[in-house]
């Protein structure tokens, strides 16, 4: 027998098998070829066995029921029939196992054939199910095969994003979604107790799985099946919404409750609070990695508050010394990181009650104008409306900037490196940190530190435009504006690069 | 369809009544009537609009309408049919009758046209006049007056008239008439008229050829009188006026006794300054321009300067200045009579400007001295280059070199010529051009060149010189960044034509500060760019920092806001904030830009927050890693990791044979290796610089209310450095310096105060007054406002109107309701009282008829 026979002599073999059942032994012919080298032979057989096992699976000429071992049948004395049904299966088990193992092949192709071969068994199989129902209107769903398919995709050696992606299109049809949370939280569990140490693109590739799916908001909306069937019964679970946020939850607890890497978390928080959160029947279980990462640190904490603020403000969570962690998150890299905006954001909100007590927000305030000393101007822009927007809020500490008749001091009673906003006495001292930054290069911050000299306005400044800011649309909102006057031009004229002797660089450089 | 009309009249109904207020415009209203209002008060100004009325006449149409439209639809509610009235615009009222006719007509042909006769093609449309058809008529013979016959109007001949008006008759009259063609075959109706079209087109002809003829003539009349004309000219007085330029010379005595009217008298004018006096007159300018500088370092608005400073009492308010003396002054120069050129007027705008490129150029303000104006030089560049003697200075010295030994030979001094420049250059068209005019001379013959395309092209020369040399600055500016970005940079040619911008940005402020903007632009675009791709970005080639220090030498750097300044700062923040330092040369750059930031600040004293801390992370990476306390470091640096220990200098020996020296820019940009020795050498400099620069900052900033703040994490580090100690002494004794200047700065803390407003003013009870401008109008509010009221107004009106008109739909349908069933009972009534009739009479009937019988 050759080694791979070509093309046309597989389609030849395809035509003798679906034409009579004593050419049926060509079925070993075509599953040789899937063991393959060359990806076009590979995909060539492929192909095959898809409309092979296809016509097969439509015309019930494989056997329906729990499978019984092939030699047992073999050697038994049913019917020819029934042995030859039997004995096709356990062809088609084969068949399945290989195309699960192509799912890793090293071609792309073959891999997204092979994936799009296995999806197109599982919907014949539900359509004419392999398994005998127990009873009247039974849900019959090809789980096996489907498990097999996402174990295979959730591959511990691999990065599968690009078949991830392919596999997400499918995802749309609530069946699919349904058995594959249900695959993917058995897959994850199976993974996490087999290894000690789990590879970190097992976790990104779940992380990947996880994230594509989406849950419909309204029950009505399930109706897309995969699997076409008659007509939807009320009895079985896929077609509940609360079954599939069951499901959901299970699958991202599951995935949760592990040690994932930084860069996941991060990812995982990023998408917490709008497309996690809202579809949990239980959000509030989140509150152990959300306090995990929480107390992490950077920001990774910053993320966290998002998801914390969620469960506090809808879910009744209680928070010790909340805002003590979030005073202690205030450190001068929250003017460089990624996520300023939403911090901020996230920031205004929760000290916007005016139930605060006053040396809470005096503390914030004293805190976050020290830190606008080592800030960049576009942060500045946003953090000194910010503060003042503070101020405003709570008449109580506007000491901070009014201070009729106060002692003069030797030192700034403010301590920076107490942890507890309450014994930092921001609120004996006064910022004077703004009053420096009135003298910032940057005429813009220059006046926006300069409002505390005058009484403050009672409205509040809108922080919602300035919370995205970047430098970089500083510089071309300053180009952009026109002066009044004509350009003013230095007097003194240059006597080279380096300017006069005196000017620093002149100083410290040489041309030579 | 039906359904569609019925809808429509329903819509139409309840505007019934706004037809009723029409009433009024008939002529003359039965007086019993109309109606009055009668105004208890006269207001003024207001326009009355319902003082009459009619309303039986209103009423009257109303109720028509309705009967017109509604009733017509109660009454056909249960009918399905409809009649249509499918006339073509019998109830469009926009059409003319005439218009709708043609329109019937038209469409009535078309609907004829359409199938029965598409394949019918000889078959013409019959016309008709009156009904009756127009072929009848011509065929018709009718009686044609002899008088018509003989009147002769106008261009018409009598036979076109004849065959035109009254048709064939007159042509088949004719041909019977003339009986000497009997014996031909009489013409046809066709062949005459063909005739007649034949005659008429030769009369065109004929006519056209004569008027152009005409023309012809009149042409070469023209021409022939021209050459005449030339003869008779200079008799001619008008063609005298035309050849002014023939006139023969005044001769020298005429002119010599104009000359001598017009001369000017000797007058006294000012003396000649002093060497003091122009000293003073400098500082004077100088003085007033530093004033001006502050104004806009703080940021006032030029409004209070521009105050009118005086108005005298006899000021005629019309706006007339003298602001300069126009009087021509006699000045002697040199022993010579100086006459002020015109020229010098419009010269002077240029020159103020040249003169203060020019003050410290020695042989440049020589050569203003020797002629009169800048502009003349100019002139004598341009036309001629061999009568270079008396050009400028620096010319005349570079050429005394060649000419001191004139008589090695002729053949190296034809060398010297070849390799000598020429005067005068095309201005450049891009910077290419300029770039190979430019390339493969010394410094010196480059600044020349450059010197020389400006003289060539001062803007009082020519009109397009302006945009020449507007130009000229952008293309120099691009060439002082290829010369940045060349490995190594050509930095002292860059030194030399920093001066050359500054006069060039001097003439032209607008343009040079468009160019330097659109350089920072580029800069910036290019460093967004690549953190969007990399995420981060990395320092940038040496030009980008040139050019950002000569935006700080050509504008002044202290304003509060200025159009190049302010970005250019901006852009040196982000190259503080967003460029790690990787790498030794990372770190010169880094420093040339606090050097360049501290220079642009260094006479505002403006607060740098990025530069402090990029001051810091580089005394941070000088320092061996360990867990510090006492401040933080921020973004560009980190804590730990590859580059965190960049400028630390662990080998002893080279910190002991280290001597301070300045910081070579062409390390910024240097590709070349360093010895192990030279980058420690370097490292401790730019540790040095670093140091020099933290203590600037110390000075800089000591007055700022928060200064202990700020400088709280240098107090740390530096005495972590002290407690390093393998530095230099030198070093060590600047840490120390840096250390008590911070220590010794005064720590006053005032609590802030905020400035006094004004009291808000209590709520007084004297009334409003608001100026009425226009009556009828809402006042004291806003035009959207208004305008809203305005609608709101109309909305509540239209609204009543629509419930009245459906009140009063409803009122007439039960009316109608009411009559028809009040109809309904009566001829019931009736009809019952006739059966009663009948059957009375019929019972009647029956009794007599028994009665009848009793009696018998």
């Amino acid at each position: 027998m050759e080694r791979a026979p070509g093309r046309r002599a597989l389609g030849r073999l395809l035509e003798a098998v679906l034409r009579s059942r004593a050419e049926a032994n060509a079925v070993f012919d075509i599953l040789a070829a899937l063991q393959a080298e060359e990806p076009e032979e590979v995909q060539g057989a492929v192909r095959v066995c898809s409309r092979l096992f296809g016509a097969l699976l439509e015309r019930g000429e494989l056997f329906v029921g729990q499978l019984p071992p092939e030699e047992t049948v073999m050697a038994g004395s049913q019917g020819a029939t029934r042995k030859y049904k039997v004995w096709m299966r356990h062809r088609y088990q084969s068949c399945c196992n290989r195309l699960v193992e192509l799912l890793a092949h090293p071609s792309l192709q073959v891999k997204e054939l092979a994936l799009s071969t296995l999806m197109k068994f599982v919907k014949l199989e539900g359509t004419y199910p392999l398994e005998k129902p127990k009873w009247e209107g039974n849900y019959l769903f090809p789980r096996k095969l489907f498990k097999s398919v996402v174990g295979g995709l959730l591959s511990p050696e691999e990065d599968c994003s690009l078949l991830l992606s392919q596999f997400r299109e499918h995802l749309e049809h609530d069946d699919i979604r349904y058995h594959a949370m249900q695959a993917a939280s058995d897959t994850m569990a199976r993974v996490a107790n087999g290894h000690p140490e789990v590879p970190l693109t097992f976790w990104s590739n779940a992380f990947t799985l996880l994230s594509a799916v989406s849950l419909p908001h309204q029950e009505s909306g399930i109706s897309n099946f995969y699997v076409k069937h008659a007509e939807l019964s009320d009895k079985w679970k896929v077609t509940h919404l609360k079954e599939h946020r069951k499901a959901f939850q299970l699958m991202w607890l599951g995935f949760l409750k592990n040690k994932l890497p930084l860069s996941l978390c991060k990812k995982v928080l990023v998408i917490m609070h709008d497309s996690i959160l809202p579809h949990l029947a239980q959000p509030s279980l989140t509150i152990d990695f959300l306090t995990r990462a929480y107390d992490m640190g950077g920001a990774i904490s910053l993320l966290a508050l998002n998801g914390l603020f969620i469960l506090i403000h809808k879910h009744n969570l209680e928070y010790p010394d909340f805002y003590r962690k979030l005073y202690s998150l205030l450190d001068p890299s929250i003017f460089h990181v990624k996520y300023r905006a939403r911090f901020f954001h996230l920031a205004d909100l929760f000290l916007s009650s005016s139930h605060l007590p006053a040396y809470l927000v005096a503390a914030f305030a004293k805190r976050l104008s020290r830190l606008s000393l080592t800030a960049p101007p576009e942060a500045l822009l946003m953090v000194l409306p910010f503060i003042c927007n503070l101020l405003r809020r709570h008449p109580a500490c506007r000491v901070l900037v009014h201070r009729p008749r106060g002692p003069e001091l030797d030192a700034d009673p403010y301590d920076p490196g107490e942890e507890d906003p309450a014994k930092s006495r921001a609120l004996e001292s006064s910022l004077w940190e703004l009053q420096a930054l009135q003298r910032h290069y940057h005429p813009e911050v220059s006046k926006a530190a300069g409002v505390i000299n005058q009484a403050l306005t009672v409205p509040e400044v809108s922080l919602a435009p300035l919370l995205e800011l970047t430098a970089f649309e500083i510089f071309e909102r300053d180009l952009k504006k026109k002066g009044p006057e004509a350009v003013p031009l230095e007097f003194i004229p240059p006597q080279g690069l380096l300017g006069r002797q005196d000017d620093l660089c002149a100083q410290h450089f040489t041309l030579s | 369809m039906g359904k569609a009309r019925a809808a429509a009249a329903r819509a139409k109904a309840p505007r019934a009544p706004a037809g009723a207020r029409g009433g009024r415009a008939r002529p003359n209203p039965n007086p019993f009537e109309v109606k009055v209002n009668r105004q208890k008060f006269q207001v003024l100004g207001r326009k009355t609009r319902h003082d009459v009325g009619l309303p039986g006449v209103s009423r009257a149409r109303a109720i028509q309408k309705r009967t017109q439209t509604l009733l017509k639809e109660y009454k056909e509610r249960d009918k399905s049919n409809v009649f249509l009235d499918k006339r073509f615009g019998e109830y469009n009222s926009n059409i003319s009758a005439e218009e709708k006719m043609t329109r019937r007509f038209a469409l009535e042909q078309q609907r004829q046209h359409e199938k029965r006769n598409i394949y019918n093609l000889n078959e013409d449309e019959e016309l008709t006049h009156y009904g009756q058809s127009l072929a009848d008529i011509e065929k018709h013979n009718d009686i044609v007056d002899s008088d018509s016959d003989t009147e002769e109007r106008g261009a018409l001949s009598a036979e076109l008239t004849a065959a035109h008006f009254g048709g064939g008759g007159l042509l088949h009259k004719k041909t019977s008439n003339q009986p000497g063609q009997e014996g031909e075959r009489p013409r046809s109706r066709k062949e005459l008229i063909e005739e007649l079209i034949l005659k008429s087109k030769q009369e065109k002809r004929e006519r056209q050829a004569q008027r152009e003829d005409a023309l012809e003539l009149t042409e070469r009349l023209d021409r022939d009188w021209r050459e005449i004309h030339s003869l008779l000219a200079p008799k001619a007085p008008r063609a005298q006026h035309r050849d002014r330029k023939e006139q023969p010379q005044p001769d020298a005595y005429d002119r010599m006794v104009r000359e001598l009217g017009f001369e000017m008298k000797a007058q006294p004018c000012n003396r000649m300054k002093t060497e003091q006096e122009l000293a003073k007159e400098e500082q004077e300018r100088l003085r007033r321009l530093e004033v001006d500088r502050v104004r806009r370092m703080l940021g006032k608005e030029e409004g209070d300067r521009k105050k009118p400073t005086h108005v005298s009492a006899d000021d005629l308010n019309d706006g007339f200045v003298l602001d300069k003396d126009d009087r021509r002054l006699l000045s002697y120069e040199d022993g010579k009579m100086k006459v002020q050129e015109e020229q010098s007027g419009e010269a002077s705008a240029g020159g103020n400007a040249e003169e203060e490129g020019e003050d410290e150029s020695e042989d440049e303000s020589e050569e203003d001295a020797e002629g009169s104006g800048g502009s003349d030089s100019h002139l004598d560049l341009d036309c001629d280059a061999e009568s270079e003697d008396e050009s400028v200075g620096p010319e005349r010295v570079r050429r005394r070199a060649p000419r001191e030994r004139p008589e090695t030979g002729c053949q190296e001094a034809r060398e010297a010529a070849g390799a000598e420049l020429p005067y005068t250059f095309a201005a450049p068209e891009s910077s290419e051009e300029l770039k190979s005019l430019l390339s493969g001379k010394s410094a010196e013959e480059q600044l020349l060149v450059v010197e020389r395309i400006q003289k060539c092209h001062h803007p009082s020369l020519a009109v397009g010189n302006k945009a020449k040399l507007e130009k000229l600055f952008g293309f120099l500016l691009e060439y002082v960044g290829d010369l940045a970005t060349d490995d190594p940079p050509d930095l002292e040619v860059i030194d030399k034509l920093v001066v050359q911008l500054y006069n060039l940005c001097q003439m032209f402020p607008e343009s040079a500060s468009e160019s330097v903007r659109f350089v920072l632009r580029d800069a910036m675009h290019e460093m967004e760019e690549r953190i969007e791709a990399k995420g981060r970005a990395s320092f940038p080639g040496l030009d980008v920092l040139v050019y950002l220090r000569i935006a700080g030498l050509l504008f002044p750097a202290s304003d509060f806001w200025h159009p190049v300044v302010t970005p250019a700062l901006v852009c040196l923040s982000q190259l503080l904030t967003k460029c790690p330092v990787l790498s030794l040369q990372d770190a010169v750059k880094g420093l040339f830009v606090c050097c360049v930031s501290l220079d642009y600040v260094s006479l505002s004293q403006r607060f740098i927050p990025e530069l402090i801390n990029f001051l810091l992370g580089i005394l941070y990476i000088a320092t061996p890693n360990k867990q510090s306390q006492g401040h933080t470091l921020v973004h560009p640096f980190r804590p730990r990791g590859k580059n965190s220990e960049l400028l630390l200098v662990s080998n002893d020996e080279d910190a002991a044979t280290w001597q301070r020296r300045s910081l070579s820019l062409h390390w910024a940009s240097a590709s070349k290796a360093q010895t192990e020795t030279e980058a420690n050498h370097t490292r401790l400099s730019c540790l040095a610089v670093c140091l020099a620069l933290a203590q600037r900052c110390v000075l800089m900033y000591g007055t700022l209310p928060a200064f202990q703040d700020i400088m709280r994490p240098f107090r740390t580090l530096l005495t972590q450095h002290l407690a390093a100690s393998n530095h230099p002494q030198e070093l060590q004794e600047l840490c120390r310096s840096t250390l008590t200047a911070i220590e010794t700065q005064e720590r006053r803390y005032h609590p802030l105060v905020s400035e006094k407003s004004k009291p808000v003013p209590l709520k007084l009870f004297t009334p409003r007054l608001v100026r009425v401008l226009e009556f009828g109008r809402k006042q004291g509010s806003s035009k959207e406002e208004q305008e809203r009221k305005r609608l709101v107004h109309k909305h509540r009106r239209e609204f009543k109107g629509a419930v009245r008109e459906i009140r009063k739909d409803n009122q007439f349908l039960a009316r109608m309701q009411l009559s028809e069933i009040r109809e309904r009972d009566a001829e019931r009534k009736r009809k019952v009282k006739q059966l009663f009739n009948s059957l009375a009479e019929q019972e009647g009937e029956w009794k007599a008829l028994k009665r009848k019988k009793f009696k018998k």
